[in-house]
């Protein structure tokens, strides 16, 4: 059983009484389930007490942004971009390499997109390809699938994903079950994309995180960016897909910098990215939280803990491969999400690795979620329906309990 | 109007006694595409921001009677599909077109199967013009292996993709975007194809569609709105959900024509026009006056909105099929037995149609999963 925790109150440190209740945890072996221990230690499933392994400090550090092993090879030079051009280079690189591949939405041709992700592609490819729509969501989104029917690749901005809130009908019924309703004719290799997330005070309607309402159309494909790396290589291999992929990026995480290859490279679209290997707990995370997770770490790391951090990338499916191998290393799970508690990505991560892992788990699976709140405007109330590093490093220390 | 010749020598030697030397029965001879007939369509075009066509066309023997066959077959599917679902074979949802037919079958006429066609959930006969066989539209609808969806899309999800056919959609108005989608592909590839967005007097008051309509003006889109105006909303006259039912009218800025659906020379001559307006000018509104005998649905009777005065009335004065079994009449064409042979033969291909999709197995287990995404690098 999962215990959805829920930090209450000031994102400052919480006391480790707070809304904690250590009667709920139940510490199961992992080969069999009543073998359950009672007992508040960190028990690791083969018997073995783990405050050895604690106390050996990982000395190479948390990095700050996400370049870590996965992230980019090291022999080629590479080029220094921001995540807005990382998406670019790949929108443009998919777009040069196959005509069918076109842009719509608004403000994406001439004004060159609202967070220059398009930035001078209608000069190169002119107006047809780059179509500056009306604001019409519903309608450009389903002109968007009856061009992909025909066999047109369009890619859908969407000026803000709670925009798509319009085009929801579309998205469902067209976008994922085409395929499906018309026995296998009908292809609609569409990408939807566009930013969300809470910003900087942008208010409730523009602070949306809809891979929560879109996570259960079956047919589509939800995957979410968090680096240069691996926003240029989603874009282009959520063009090439077949089916339908929605990509989410994140408002605050445009103008992020790293170094990425020269070369062409594509990322798997179902594949979740090993940030910081670890021994002590699994933080499974995506988009923005994955900084907040790893600001946590450096803190966790000087605690004396080993966190691995697994940017999961994949929203729909899940890649429980990964997720699983790492689950099964450190038996404890903490996911730390933007979504709302209610029904987001944690809470079918959550389901899905207790239906399939529950045996390798010595505690119950914690999540972290936003509030169920409208994001208010209010800065300091923006702070605390998100979920802040100090929350994170709380969790793992409860989790852990040490 | 012009003679027919009855040479009896250019015709195929069936086993045709001397007295049917008088009447021909129709056949594929050459002299019948020479035949030259003029009809006038049943009341002129009324044109909102354009000129009409002219009400005079131009048809073949051969026409009529195919016009007659493709319109028998499709009423003889849709009075069948009826007694299907009383019978528990079809369940959910089924829209019958029996009534419309000359919208689909004139729009066929008018174009190629390179053209495409979009539409509602009223589509099984749409279908059949798009070149789907009946053993596939009763096998969908029955829910059967051997349907055109395999059986996973139902009444009103039947397509056929290298028939040009993009469906066969379940949300009112939802089709019309996806139209234009398919107009803007066709303008995208630089083809001098066109698309037909068929939508109901209902959908006409959909925001997406005006929407659709703005975008397709804005960049010259090879789109032909269509309304199919059957006067019904499902329970819900047309004056009592549009403040202007003349929907002909209603793209404001986009040109309209209203063309009387029940005549399939009116359609055909309005289809034609449409196709070459749009590839030079951008989109236009047909609406085409039509009407269903049956209730929206199998599950409405559709006499508590209407009277079943009007109805007969309907089927008295307008009936497509009979409009064209008068001028085949009227031309000597063929006789009356002839087309009763024509009916009986379209009943016995439904028939057959409908035992043969009734052996089609259920889909196997594994079709829930088939389908959902396509095979591709890494997806399951």
């Amino acid at each position: 059983m999962a215990s959805i925790f829920q930090a209450v109150g000031a994102a400052a440190a919480l006391s480790s009484s707070n809304s904690f209740d250590s009667k709920k945890f139940y510490l199961s072996s992992r080969k069999s389930v009543s073998e359950r221990k009672g007992s508040i230690f960190v028990v690791r499933s083969d018997g073995r007490m783990s405050s050895g392994r604690v106390d050996k400090l990982v000395t190479n550090a948390v990095a700050t942004k996400a370049d870590s092993a996965a992230a980019s090879t090291a022999s080629k030079p590479g080029h220094e971009l921001l995540l807005f051009e990382a998406l670019r280079e790949g929108l443009e690189e998919e777009m040069d390499r196959d005509p069918r591949v076109c842009v719509m939405g608004e403000d994406v041709g001439h004004y060159g997109g609202s967070y220059k992700v398009t930035k001078g592609l209608a000069p190169k490819y002119g107006d047809l390809r780059v179509l500056d729509t009306p604001i019409a969501e519903n309608s450009f989104t389903g002109m968007a699938i009856g061009a992909a029917m025909t066999g047109l690749r369009p890619i859908v901005e969407g000026m803000n994903m709670g925009f798509l809130l319009l085009a929801f009908n579309q998205i469902s019924n067209n976008c994922g079950m085409l395929h499906y309703t018309s026995g296998g004719q009908f292809t609609i290799p569409v990408v939807i994309r566009g930013p969300g997330g809470v910003g900087r005070q942008l208010g409730a309607e523009h602070s949306q995180r809809l891979e929560s309402y879109f996570q259960s159309i079956p047919g589509i494909q939800m995957v979410a960016c968090s680096t240069p790396y691996n926003a240029k290589g989603l874009m282009k291999a959520a063009i090439r897909s077949e089916n339908p992929v929605i990509l989410f990026e994140h408002v605050l995480l445009y103008n992020l910098k790293e170094r990425i290859p020269d070369e062409e490279y594509i990322c798997n679209l179902e594949e979740a990215e090993m940030v910081r290997p670890g021994e002590h707990i699994t933080i499974l995370t995506y988009s923005r939280m994955r900084y907040h997770v790893m600001q946590a770490a450096k803190t966790l790391v000087n605690k004396g803990y080993d966190p691995e951090v697994i940017d999961i990338r994949s929203l729909k499916p899940f890649d429980l491969h990964t997720i699983g191998n790492s689950v099964k290393k450190t038996h404890r799970v903490l996911i730390v999400e933007e979504c709302m508690r209610t029904g987001g990505i944690g809470a079918s991560l959550t389901a899905a690795i207790t239906e399939n892992f529950h045996d390798y788990l010595d505690a119950p699976i914690v999540c972290l979620s936003s509030q169920d709140v409208p994001t208010p405007y209010a800065g300091t109330l923006e702070e605390f329906t998100i979920v802040q590093p100090a929350q994170i490093v709380t969790a793992v220390e409860q989790l852990c309990q040490q | 109007m012009s003679l027919i010749h009855r040479s009896s020598g250019l015709l195929k030697p069936l086993a045709a006694g001397p007295a049917s030397l008088l009447r021909r029965p129709f056949s594929s001879a050459t002299d019948d595409d020479a035949t030259k007939i003029t009809v006038e369509t049943s009341v002129p075009f009324t044109g909102h921001r354009i000129d009409p066509p002219s009400r005079t066309i131009d048809t073949t023997p051969k026409e009529l009677m195919t016009f007659f066959v493709d319109m028998a077959r499709m009423r003889r599917m849709e009075i069948a599909a009826d007694s299907l679902y009383k019978s528990k074979l079809i369940r959910g949802f089924c829209h019958l077109y029996d009534g419309q037919e000359a919208v689909a079958v004139g729009m066929e006429a008018a174009i190629t199967r390179k053209d495409c066609i979009i539409t509602a959930y009223r589509d099984h006969c749409i279908f059949l013009g798009r070149g789907g066989t009946l053993l596939e539209a009763f096998a969908e609808l029955m829910g059967r292996k051997a349907g055109c969806s395999k059986g996973k899309g139902g009444s009103m999800h039947f397509y056929k993709k290298d028939g040009g056919f993009y469906g066969g959609h379940g949300i009112v108005g939802a089709q019309v975007p996806l139209g234009c989608g398919l107009a803007f592909a066709q303008k995208y590839s630089k083809e001098d194809h066109v698309t037909f967005a068929l939508y109901g007097d209902g959908a006409a008051n959909q925001g997406q569609l005006f929407e659709a309509l703005n975008m397709a003006a804005l960049w010259d889109l090879p789109a032909i709105l269509v309304c199919e105006n059957n006067h019904y909303g499902m329970g819900t006259a047309e004056w009592r959900a549009a403040k202007s039912p003349a929907y002909y009218k209603r793209g404001d800025y986009v040109p309209g024509l209203k063309v009387d659906g029940m005549d399939v020379f009116a359609v055909k001559q309005a289809c034609k026009f449409a196709k070459e307006h749009v590839l030079k000018n951008g989109p236009i509104i047909l609406e085409m006056d039509t009407y269903r005998y049956h209730g929206h649905s199998m599950s409405d009777p559709g006499s508590t909105y209407r009277t079943r005065d009007e109805i007969s009335g309907v089927r008295q004065e307008r009936d497509p099929i009979e409009r064209i079994r008068k001028l085949i009449l009227s031309h000597d064409i063929a006789s009356e037995k002839e087309l009763k042979d024509i009916e009986k033969k379209a009943r016995k291909e439904v028939d057959e149609a409908i035992a043969q999709a009734k052996e089609s197995p259920m889909p196997e287990p594994s079709e829930l999963f088939t389908n959902v995404y396509v095979k591709d690098h890494g997806v399951e």
